[in-house]
């Protein structure tokens, strides 16, 4: 061993020395240049290298900083444990039982919270339908294809499916699971479980949360909330689809609201149709939110298509059915003449505050 | 599509009022999105001379420009630099309104005044072109002072931009909406003029034409047209293409794309010269070829997309060569493009199957107006009618235009149209309105279905080849009373609202859901909606070392993964508040929260893939609810006293606050707590502090505490894990109760909430035991603390006397010795 690496030898000696010294990160912080840093013993055997040879300079340098690095890998263990340790005091002397907190002597301000403007739009709606004698029924957010698309009638690679703008989940097979991107895979899990059980007719109405993949603006975020219609029963006709928004209509945006009907295109309903109601800001009149029309589009409807009753085994010539869906956000804005959506998700308490 | 009224009026006679018909699209599907009114807003727009040219002092933009109009010299301002002394161009004097509302002013710049302002074609809405003015020589012999309109010869027209439904590739024409307008109005549908072809020479002896791919390209036909000229269209077509939003490129380009928007099917003309054989022939690509498309991109052909179900097939069109011409159906290539010398020209149109076209066109990212029509579904019975028209155009500028005799025509599959039984009550028994079976025949007729009257008013219904959207059986039918209530009008339906026997309701779990939320609400927490995609920090902070659930294609990379916990939004949420000065802030969510499914204990399994084939383990969504309490006071206990507070109002019998070791990700690990069933043991949430490593994540918040309440409501809704109050009322003794404290000396390990419990138990006139002072110090040997519980006792029947008391003193005593606590 020549003199040089003696030298190397011992300074990390030295360092791991003065390293093991060190009690806690502030500590570390503080003597680290002199263990490895600018003020170490490296740095100046680094320096004293500008006498020697390129050739033997570019050798000893490399010996040099490999002890050097060896040296700062102990320093990050040692300060990964410190801080370990620190955060363990920390914990400790915070200690707290709840189980021995006297509940009784504490007292709780009167301060008044708000509900959210979706959650309330969304029990002022599912209030309307239960009234109407619907019941609520829950669906998962995570979706697998079937139910999402092919089931409703919207095949593998049928350009309809570019009509929903999807996020995929990483399981499975590529493209196979997704976030659901409409309330209606409820319907296929309503109507399985009622085939299921034998327990047709369905009148049932399901809200959600669905997510679509676009770039949030003022008027969209990427996550939104639906709430899906679907009654099956027998003998039910648009007549009573069109009669159903009607009532809806009337009993959520008041008597001086009107629906009406057009024709659509749902891979999941035939016939389908968009139904829209009296602009909510102008009456009818005409004004820049309706575009001068009078009307707004709030969602879409129709009677089952054959195909999803034969996907879920409903038998079409003993029943039928209708279902519509629109979006719960959608109403909250109406209502409140909300300009920016995006407010809905920042949970500033200013806003929240607002509802009551 | 943009459908220009006057191009609709070849077609069908229409009335005059706008607005009656913008009502009439709409009610027939069509929606109408916009209408443009052509012409208007040029009114005052005349023809000025250049006559001077002159720079302006400091400005490098623009100049000043002294034109004449017929009322003599005139200065305008003006940025463009394309024109000279001498042209004409459009002027918009002051007081003019232009096209979307522009009104021109006096205006002053550098100080110069500008009277007016000189227009490019764009400003004056009469092409996309904004290089500089539209200067008029090179369109016209202009006249200065002439109204544009008149110079231009521009007819004033209105133009519906219509929104058409993707089972409506029929509607995807001009000629289209016209038959759903006559068939609305009950008026006839008029045809366009078609050329025949030119007898002599048939035109297989020198083209040819073949389909090897029969169930990619159910119809390939070939025409040759001789004689050809390429140059510019005569106005009229130049006019229409414009109004309909496509640029004119020359004659024979302009006549393949009118023919399209007028009648649906896209054609595609080749130079013959350059097509080896004068062969055309349909085949699927081959891995490893290759084609320059006309946009000028490199393609690679037959290779598997990742989409669901994409194999990689494309279609091609090949020459007799073998070399690949173009993608079918979707974009030409360069090397058989028309040209200015072409003279011959093959051209070729055709059906292919849709969903190829969809798959290829989604694969390369290549979509194009011939795309668009195929994938959604052309008539495979257009093809030569659709030649025909194309012929009849081109003669326009090319009178001695020949076509050859024969066509080549040549048949792949093709689907059958579908035949439908409507019975003659499904009209009624779907729509719930009766209509008279002959207007559901006429309605039907004017849409050019067959129909044939069978046994007992039944009708026997043959979709024509424009409409493949039309299914057979239960659906088919379906489909064609969507068609009869369409053109009958969905507003002259009858309305009915449905009643039923079952009650409508909320379920159990429904309930409690919005209880949790009123009662959390009243308490004063606002609820918010944090983001259910987060970010890789997030989770690595709030997961218990489980898998994350990752998007594919998220929109960015700190939305990729969904949330284990709400905790993180909720903390991000009130970092937020703060960072605007709401110091003071108290957020909750009910939400779900996901489970991969590798580290669920049982897996949601579902079925999935192609045909729902597959069994799917699908993550597990967990509803919970998540409180942080971030007012400047608030720490572990007003979490405690806040479920303390819930608890009751939710009527639960008896769930403790109970330490343990590890609390779970995200929470303080020496200062939460488990809420636990006391009978079932079951836990059913964390109650405490925010973990301090999570707090750190919002700036500027070192070393303030955030209460933390997380209830796991699947658990909650259990009523036999969490066991609620009895439905049954107690009715309060008339005798005074009497109270007493105990202190008692108990080893930490005994919960004293257990330790009440047992005191509760004792005897039955126990009526309350409440904790109200817990103490440790010095003077308590190591292991131990105090804690003083206010005792009631009453009998029902009698005031408890002295003595009586002190023997239940005494008992309460001996209960807390056997829980290893001793009277201090």
């Amino acid at each position: 061993m020549n003199l040089n690496d003696e030298l190397i030898a011992t300074i990390t000696a030295e360092a791991l020395a003065a390293l093991a010294a060190v009690d806690t990160i502030e500590e570390l912080d503080e003597r680290f240049p002199s263990i490895v840093g600018k003020r170490s013993a490296f740095a100046s055997m680094q320096k004293s290298f500008g006498s020697l040879d390129p050739e033997q300079r570019r050798e000893l340098g490399a010996r040099l900083q490999d002890a050097r690095r060896a040296v700062e890998a102990s320093v990050e263990l040692r300060r990964i444990d410190l801080r370990a340790a620190a955060r363990t005091t920390m914990l400790e002397a915070d200690r707290l039982d709840l189980g021995d907190v006297v509940v009784a002597s504490q007292s709780w301000a009167v301060t008044l919270g708000h509900a959210g403007l979706v959650g309330s739009t969304q029990a002022e709606l599912e209030d309307v339908f239960v009234a109407m004698g619907f019941t609520v029924a829950d669906g998962p957010e995570v979706e697998s294809d079937w139910y999402n698309f092919e089931a409703l009638n919207i095949p593998p690679a049928h350009p309809a499916r570019g009509m929903w703008d999807t996020f995929y989940v990483d399981l499975g097979e590529p493209e196979t699971v997704v976030l659901r991107t409409h309330t209606s895979p409820t319907q296929i899990h309503l109507m399985e479980s009622a085939v299921a059980n034998d327990s047709l007719p369905i009148h049932s109405v399901a809200p959600g949360r669905c997510y679509r993949r676009d770039t949030p603006d003022a008027r969209h975020l990427a996550a939104f909330h639906q709430i899906e219609g679907l009654v099956v029963d027998h003998h039910i006709t648009f007549a009573d689809l069109a009669g159903t928004i009607e009532t809806f209509t009337r009993a959520y945006f008041g008597p001086d609201i009107e629906s009406r009907l057009r024709p659509a295109f749902f891979p999941f309903t035939e016939p389908s149709a968009e139904f829209e109601i009296t602009c909510t800001i102008c009456h009818g009149a005409g004004c820049r939110t309706c575009s001068n029309t009078g009307w707004i589009e709030l969602g879409g409807c129709g009677m089952i298509d054959p195909a999803v009753f034969e996907s879920v085994g409903v038998d079409p010539d003993r029943w039928s059915g209708f279902a519509f869906g629109f979006g719960i956000d959608r109403c909250a804005q109406m209502r409140h003449e909300l300009s920016d959506m995006r407010a809905l998700i920042e949970n500033d308490v200013r806003f929240l505050g607002q509802f009551a | 599509m943009r459908a220009p009224i006057s191009w609709l009026r070849e077609f069908v006679d229409l009335p005059e009022s706008v607005d009656d018909l913008r009502t009439v699209l709409d009610d027939l599907g069509l929606v109408v999105e916009g209408i443009e009114f052509v012409g208007e807003g040029l009114e005052d727009v005349v023809v000025a001379r250049v006559d001077e040219i002159h720079a302006i002092k400091g400005a490098d933009r623009i100049r000043r420009i002294v034109v004449d109009a017929g009322a003599g010299p005139l200065e305008i301002v003006c940025g463009a630099w394309n024109f000279e002394v001498g042209n004409h161009v459009p002027l918009a004097p002051v007081g003019a309104v232009l096209p979307g509302g522009f009104a021109i002013e006096k205006r002053s710049m550098r100080g110069v005044v500008s009277n007016g302002m000189l227009c490019s074609a764009r400003e004056l809405r009469l092409s996309d072109d904004h290089e500089g003015l539209m200067v008029l020589d090179d369109v016209i012999t202009p006249r200065i002072g002439q109204p544009i309109v008149e110079a231009l010869g521009i007819e004033p027209d209105v133009v519906f931009d219509l929104s058409i439904e993707g089972n409506r590739p029929d509607a995807w024409s001009i000629v289209g909406v016209a038959r759903d307008l006559a068939a609305r109005f009950g008026r006839p549908l008029r045809e366009p003029e078609y050329a025949s072809p030119t007898p002599g020479t048939p035109t297989a002896t020198v083209a040819s034409g073949e389909i090897d791919a029969s169930d990619l390209c159910g119809r390939l036909t070939v025409s040759l047209l001789r004689n050809v000229r390429v140059g510019p269209s005569p106005s009229w077509v130049v006019n229409r293409l414009e109004r309909a939003g496509m640029r004119s490129i020359s004659n024979v380009v302009d006549a393949s794309n009118f023919v399209m928007l007028e009648l649906g099917q896209p054609t595609h003309p080749y130079d013959a010269e350059r097509v080896n054989g004068s062969t055309l022939r349909v085949r699927r690509a081959r891995t490893g070829e290759s084609l320059v498309t006309l946009d000028g991109v490199t393609r690679t052909l037959a290779k598997p997309g990742r989409g669901l179900g994409d194999t990689g097939e494309d279609c091609v069109i090949v020459d007799g060569a073998d070399e690949v011409l173009g993608l079918a159906g979707i974009m030409g290539g360069e090397s058989s493009e028309i040209g200015l010398s072409t003279t011959t020209v093959l051209l070729e149109a055709a059906y292919f199957d849709p969903m190829t076209i969809a798959r290829s066109s989604k694969r390369h990212g290549l979509r194009s107006e011939a795309s668009h029509r195929f994938e959604r579904g052309v008539d495979p019975e257009l093809a030569l009618r659709a030649v025909a028209r194309f012929v009849s155009i081109l003669r326009a500028s090319v009178p001695d235009l020949e076509w050859l005799d024969g066509p080549i025509d040549v048949r792949g599959d093709v689907p059958e149209p579908s035949m439908v039984l409507l019975r003659h009550d499904d009209v009624e028994r779907s729509l719930g309105t009766a209509l008279p079976v002959d207007g559901v025949v006429a309605n039907l007729r004017a849409l050019g279905f067959a129909v044939a009257l069978a046994d007992a008013g039944d009708l026997v219904v043959t979709a024509p080849s424009s409409r493949p959207d039309i299914r057979t059986g239960a659906a088919g039918r379906a489909d064609v009373i969507e068609e009869v209530a369409r053109i009958h009008g969905y507003r002259r339906l009858v309305r009915r609202t449905p009643t039923w026997p079952q009650p409508g309701g909320l379920t159990p779990r429904q309930e409690l859901r919005r209880r949790i939320r009123q009662v959390m609400v009243d308490l004063g927490v606002d609820e918010a909606w944090t983001p259910t995609l987060g970010s890789e920090t997030s989770f690595a902070l709030t997961h218990d070392g489980s898998t994350p659930i990752r998007i594919t294609n998220p929109l960015a990379s700190d939305e990729s993964i969904l949330r284990p916990t709400m905790l993180s939004g909720l903390v991000a949420a009130w970092g937020r508040n703060i960072e605007r000065g709401l110091l003071d802030v108290r957020l909750g969510e009910i939400g779900v929260v996901f489970t991969h499914p590798r580290d669920a204990a049982s897996a949601r399994r579902t079925r999935g893939g192609a045909g729902g084939k597959v069994d799917l383990d699908l993550p597990l969504e967990n509803e919970r609810v998540t409180v942080v309490l971030g007012h400047r006071s608030d720490d572990a206990t007003s979490a405690a006293t806040l479920w303390t507070l819930i608890a009751n109002r939710l009527g639960l019998a008896d769930v403790v606050i109970r330490a343990v070791e590890n609390p779970g990700a995200g929470a303080h690990p020496t200062r939460s707590a488990a809420l636990v069933d006391r009978a079932s043991g079951v836990v059913l949430g964390v109650v405490g502090e925010v973990d301090p490593q999570v707090i750190d994540l919002v700036a500027g918040v070192q070393g303030r505490r955030l209460g933390l309440l997380d209830i796991d409501l699947d658990v909650l809704a259990d009523t036999q894990a969490v066991r609620r109050r009895s439905q049954r009322v107690a009715v309060p003794g008339r005798y005074p109760s009497a109270v007493i404290d105990l202190a008692f000396v108990a080893p930490l390990s005994l919960h004293a909430a257990d330790l009440g419990h047992a005191l509760s138990s004792a005897t039955p006139l126990v009526e309350s035991v409440i904790l109200f002072d817990v103490y440790r110090g010095a003077n308590l040997a190591a292991g131990t603390r105090s804690l003083a519980y206010t005792v009631r006792l009453s009998s029902a029947d009698r005031t408890l006397g002295d003595s009586e008391v002190a023997t239940l003193r005494d008992e309460l005593i001996v209960v807390a010795g056997q829980h290893g606590a001793t009277l201090r």
